[in-house]
């Protein structure tokens, strides 16, 4: 064969093989549209003007960008819709305009925000962006302060839940904090005890709460107990001791399914300079009522993963 | 209690700026004299004031000082003649900082001065991780515990602060605006007129920015009879560092924290850079002030909006 065929003959499977390629890719986006479609909802494009909308109309001093909080949300859809198939009951109970969501902490990490704020997206109506208030060590840690604040997440500080409160926003708190989402997994579904700080700010800015109890994140990454010492020794508030994490891919959570339960709002008022005993025994009627919703949720789950 | 708004009522007196020279005074001085007689006081040679501008060349820390304020009709002192030189020694420095306001007060008090002006800065409440989104005027100044060049700075403040409750009888005005862009000299203008702008990898802090003519204006209506107290000022809604450099259309040049803050030492050592190290926290963590005060009680607005504010760092310096 003289040179010249030969490179036709190159020349030609060549492009028969790109061709191939390119339908391949063509079809493999295609179908990818496709599950992009059915896990972020035919009214994504809708939810996601509303929120441009609000946002341009204020901006947001916090330094939510809806760029950023768009592909976020976008990967949170995956784990929402898909991984964890979140089932949410009772989630037009949270009210328009200012209101404080209380839930229990759990799973080693904090997905359970991220579904929480994923359910106020996708399945709200009209959808809300969900401010989280975040460790105070957070704004430290380099790509992860940048990018929470872009996704509306704010330093957990009482000036900021109270501006935020004042905007007519949706404020996320854990009041069990670090010491609910460390928990081992022979005490789950047990609440630790409760901060006092939100209800003092809930009275204050006369702000509805709502309760919420999110179940199936305790099951996503068993923890056996907390080394303490090593938590010391890398000045870290927890250190979980979780086997999965040796297995390979065990890195990621279990697929539990997730349930949140949305509680009637609660109305509190009073003195907000009050004693710590008169606020506890308020803070005692939310906590309450999230073991009561936690308690319901779990006697009516048929399983763990499905 | 709102005050009238600019222009503020002209005072039946004669106004004190000190460090009139500075970039920031020349522009007070030009926004004053139409409406009220300006006496300058700087230790740099006059140039170029208006006509009607008396100049006086002199050490702020001297006995000198006392001379020019004893004489009647001064309604007013705005001490802008504030120090900040990182090079300087610091005991130097700290030393004639104080004095000089210390002088400053002596002579207000003694001559029964009625108004006193100082310009902090929000740069007083320090960036630190844990710092509420915006800070409100009874925030602490925790800015020198983790950045001992800005101690004078909070000295002054709080200084300025035991004089205004040990004597009512002078309106004492402590105004603390956000980063000042524009002509001037400061860290966050020449920090923005990098060609290329260097910024900490995966720290994009929202950042406050103020035109220097908005806060030329601020001081101008804190002298309207009947302000006293703190402001905080600020200019445009905040907005992420990195979206202020494309605004400007700069490069970013993003380096690892650790590396960055040994680099900028060793520069800063070998003086090749005028930044101290410590001042990396200020495009790190947020500090960031809540100015609805003055906007309520001063009836101050920032005139320049968002691309004004940033594009005044480059405009010609020599056109004032």
């Amino acid at each position: 064969m003289d040179p010249k065929t030969a490179l036709v003959r190159i020349q030609d499977g060549a492009s028969a093989g790109s061709l191939l390629l390119a339908r391949l890719y063509q079809g493999a986006r295609r179908v990818a549209d496709e599950i992009g479609r059915k896990v972020l909802g035919p009214d994504f494009e809708e939810r996601v003007a509303t929120l441009e909308e609000r946002y341009r109309v204020a901006p947001d001093p916090f330094g939510l960008e809806t760029v950023t909080a768009r592909r976020a949300a976008t990967v949170c859809a995956f784990f929402h819709r898909l991984y964890f198939r979140t089932e949410v009951f009772g989630i037009e109970n949270v009210p328009k305009g200012r209101v404080l969501l209380i839930a229990n902490h759990s799973g080693q990490v904090p997905i359970d925000a991220a579904i929480l704020g994923s359910a106020m997206f996708f399945d709200a109506n009209p959808p809300r962006v969900t401010r989280a208030m975040v460790d105070k060590w957070i704004p430290t840690l380099p790509f992860v302060s940048a990018f929470f604040s872009r996704v509306g997440q704010v330093v957990g500080v009482p000036e900021n839940a109270r501006r935020l409160l004042e905007m007519e926003e949706l404020l996320l708190a854990f009041p069990e904090g670090t010491r609910g989402i460390a928990k081992p997994f022979s005490r789950r579904y047990q609440l630790e005890e409760f901060g006092l700080g939100f209800m003092r700010i809930a009275i204050e800015t006369a702000t509805p709460i709502v309760p919420v109890a999110v179940i199936g994140a305790e099951e996503q990454y068993v923890s056996l107990g907390n080394l303490s010492w090593a938590a010391r020794a890398l000045d870290i508030p927890v250190f979980p001791l979780v086997p999965q994490l040796a297995v390979p891919g065990g890195q990621l959570p279990l697929p539990t399914k997730y349930r949140l339960h949305f509680g009637e709002p609660m109305r509190f008022h009073g003195d907000p300079d009050d004693d710590d005993a008169v606020i506890a025994d308020k803070v005692w009627l939310v906590r309450q009522c999230i073991q009561h919703l936690l308690a319901k949720g779990l006697s009516e789950r048929r399983g763990v993963f499905f | 209690m709102a005050l009238d708004p600019v222009p503020a009522q002209p005072l039946p007196g004669a106004v004190v700026v000190t460090g009139a020279d500075g970039r920031l005074g020349r522009r007070l001085v030009r926004a004053l004299h139409r409406t009220m007689p300006v006496i300058g006081l700087d230790h740099r040679e006059s140039s170029g004031f208006p006509p009607d501008v008396e100049h006086h060349a002199l050490d702020l820390a001297s006995k000198r000082v006392r001379d020019l304020l004893k004489r009647p009709g001064i309604v007013a002192v705005v001490h802008l003649g504030v120090l900040h030189d990182p090079r300087a020694r610091v005991e130097r420095h700290h030393g004639w900082n104080m004095l000089t306001l210390r002088r400053l007060f002596e002579c207000v008090e003694e001559f029964a001065i009625p108004k006193l002006v100082l310009l902090s800065s929000a740069n007083v409440y320090g960036p630190r991780p844990d710092n509420p989104q915006l800070l409100g005027e009874d925030a602490p100044l925790l800015a020198a515990g983790r950045f001992s060049e800005i101690r004078d700075l909070v000295e002054l403040d709080l200084f300025a602060q035991g004089f205004f409750y040990r004597n009512p009888a002078t309106e004492t005005v402590i105004l603390r605006p956000s980063h000042i862009l524009g002509t001037v000299k400061n860290a966050p203008s020449n920090y923005l007129r990098m060609k290329r702008v260097p910024t900490l990898l995966g720290f994009d802090p929202m950042m406050q920015v103020v035109h220097q003519d908005d806060v030329v204006s601020a001081i101008v209506r804190a002298l309207s009879p009947g302000a006293r107290g703190i402001f905080n000022i600020s200019g445009p809604p905040p907005v992420a560092l990195s979206q202020a450099i494309e605004l400007l259309g700069r490069q970013t040049v993003p380096l690892p924290h650790g590396l960055a803050r040994v680099a900028v030492d060793r520069l800063f050592r070998w003086r090749v850079t005028s930044f101290p190290a410590a001042e990396l926290d200020f495009i790190r963590y947020v500090c960031m002030v809540d100015d609805s005060r003055a906007r309520r009680e001063l009836c101050y607005a920032p005139r320049h909006d968002l691309g004004a504010t940033l594009s005044a760092v480059d405009e010609e310096r020599w056109v004032d």
